[in-house]
């Protein structure tokens, strides 16, 4: 069984068609990326899998439970580290997470445990007893995290989990990301807008105008885009292009600054064979310098997409939000 | 599954009360309004209605149950309302997803605004020596029962009205629209006995009159002579209280339809 099934899944808002049929598998213990431009259906989609919005058509099933027939039992494996705070502010840290403890009928003894660990995990033990309208973005964000996990989910969803936080920060959650992965299996299917991040993902589907245009791990999505590329300075230039056109049948090109360029698979193990091959030349031919870059998933999503992958426009809404606090604040409820 | 729907019910309603418990100052505020009415319109028009009833009766006696009745209804109406802020400040999602049924989310929230616009009542009821109303212990358990009662007519069809609105823009339209004049049609401020007869339909068809009326008979028993409180009465309690319980059935319902069916 995999952790999730998705089966032409279709859901239209009246006439717009935000996402048009996908199908893909997310394996137990996976972490899994799901990218996309702005409006692409990602976070469409990610609410269908939470059973927060029903699809139009098809079947999604996690661990077992569909989402249209079963969505209790779906609730009950899953995990959701929202893309907005979804705390309340007038509570404690520690009360937010007994509430969620309460919802999800995490047992008392089970719950004075599990909170002190995660509570340390994400560095808020001293915070726990004050109220989260006194937290800072980044701690809101760890609570959440905190929170996700309390109930042992199989599943964790991560809306653009670390977005808008500072770089320690978000380091710091992908250690603890992970560290979960290696200790409890935990299956994740996470949204960024971070190309690094997406890096930690075993496989990333790449969702555009609501539907899947390519579902693999890192490395290969990158050879979609072309070779690594090594360019290097030698001794004699001409002489190393020759011989690397007889010997390995390669071509090469000039690059900037004197350097040859050669664009190949697997560069890292073809660079001790390129320097083998120039060295047995007669004369030898001694390479100066070298350097290997290669395709970045950037540079697939740019292709695959048209365009390059923007931070959400999230912040776009911050002031409407504190307007509307203030006026909260001001107006007896 | 029940016990879990349960739990996720008192949930929702322990969030409710500890949120108004530790709001000091939302409590004390809305302490404000009820003697503003009070004191200012009350004290204004006292002498006109004393010279009315041959000085039998203080106008701030009479409307004292009538200001519980707004505090009640004020109190429940925002408490519903606050779904919306739910809504816009995401806790909602984390209510939504959680496995607890929404019919349980529902119910949990009429059951907190409820108690939270009893509290609220209670707290004006502190003022009641203040206006020279006597109280008994069972008068204040009796009256207790009956704002809970009231709260949750409010608070139900708070959430009908709430659930379906995304922003917090419809919430001045509503309160223009539909609060003022249900209280003011209440009979709060005035008696509804001898009135014009649109004014008598309309009254009778506003869910807070019967709240007000039962409020009124419950809250002056011991403080105006029997033979003055009955011709200010409109029906007997029994019926308020059966007509109140109707209400209450007959907006839970849909407030529960409409909750569990949103997005």
């Amino acid at each position: 069984m995999h952790a999730i099934e998705v089966r032409q899944l279709v859901r239209k808002f009246g006439d717009f068609v935000a996402v048009a049929g996908i199908d893909f598998d997310v394996h137990q213990g996976e972490v899994f990326g799901f990218l996309g431009p702005n409006g692409a259906g990602k976070s469409t989609t990610i609410n269908m899998l939470c059973t927060m919005l029903r699809p139009t058509a098809g079947t999604a099933v996690i661990n077992g439970h569909d989402v249209s027939k079963r969505p209790d039992g779906v609730r009950q494996s899953i995990g959701i580290i929202f893309q907005d705070a979804s705390l309340d502010d007038r509570l404690t840290g520690l009360e937010n997470l007994q509430f969620h403890a309460m919802l999800y009928d995490v047992r008392r003894d089970l719950f004075a445990r599990r909170s002190a660990e995660l509570l340390a995990m994400v560095d808020l033990t001293d915070k726990a007893g004050e109220q989260i309208r006194t937290y800072s973005g980044g701690m809101k964000r760890r609570l959440e995290i905190a929170r996700g996990l309390l109930h042992h989910p199989k599943v964790l969803f991560l809306d653009e989990p670390t977005i808008g936080l500072d770089p320690q920060t978000r380091r710091h959650i992908w250690q603890y990301l992970l560290k979960l992965r290696q200790q409890e299996g935990v299956t994740m299917f996470m949204t960024t807008h971070y190309m690094d991040e997406a890096e930690h993902c075993d496989r990333i589907a790449i969702i555009d105008h609501g539907k899947i245009v390519a579902l693999d791990t890192p490395p290969n999505l990158k050879a979609l885009v072309g070779g690594d590329i090594i360019s290097m300075r030698t001794s004699d230039n001409k002489a190393a292009t020759a011989r690397l056109k007889s010997v390995r049948q390669l071509d090469t090109r000039p690059g900037p600054d004197g350097q040859v360029i050669v664009e190949t698979t697997d560069g890292d193990r073809f660079i001790p064979q390129l320097i083998d091959v120039l060295a047995s030349a007669a004369p030898a031919i001694s390479v100066q310098s070298i350097n290997l870059s290669r395709p970045t998933l950037e540079d697939v999503f740019i292709k695959l997409t048209g365009h390059t992958i923007r931070v959400s426009e999230a912040d776009a809404t911050q002031p409407l939000r504190q307007m509307a606090r203030m006026w909260r604040g001001g107006a007896r409820r | 599954m029940l016990r879990r729907n349960l739990k996720g019910a008192y949930t929702i309603w322990y969030r409710d009360v500890i949120r108004f418990a530790r709001d000091r100052v939302r409590m004390l505020a809305a302490l404000g309004q009820p003697l503003l009415y009070l004191f200012v319109f009350g004290t204004g028009l006292a002498p006109a209605m004393s010279t009315a009833t041959n000085g039998a009766l203080d106008f701030r006696q009479f409307m004292f149950p009538g200001i519980l009745a707004m505090a009640v209804l004020f109190t429940a109406i925002f408490s519903a309302i606050s779904i919306v802020w739910d809504r816009e400040f995401g806790f909602l999602k984390e209510v939504m997803v959680a496995p607890v049924s929404r019919t349980a989310v529902a119910l949990g929230k009429v059951a907190g605004g409820a108690t939270v616009a009893m509290f609220q009542g209670v707290i004006v009821l502190l003022l009641a020596p203040v206006v020279g109303v006597k109280l008994t212990a069972g008068q204040v358990a009796m009256l207790i029962g009956l704002m809970l009662l009231l709260a949750t007519v409010m608070t139900s069809l708070g959430i009908v009205i709430a659930v379906r609105q995304r922003t917090m823009e419809g919430f001045q339209m509503m309160m223009n629209f539909l609060m003022m004049p249900m209280f003011f049609l209440s009979g709060a401020f005035f008696p509804l006995r001898g009135v014009p007869l649109w004014l008598a339909w309309l009254s009778r068809i506003d869910p807070v009159t019967y709240g007000v009326d039962a409020l009124r008979q419950q809250t002056l028993r011991h403080s105006v002579p029997a033979g003055l409180l009955g011709t200010l009465a409109l029906h007997p309690i029994r019926t308020d209280v059966l007509v109140m319980i109707g209400l209450s059935i007959a907006f839970v319902i849909p407030a529960v339809w409409l909750f569990g069916r949103q997005e």
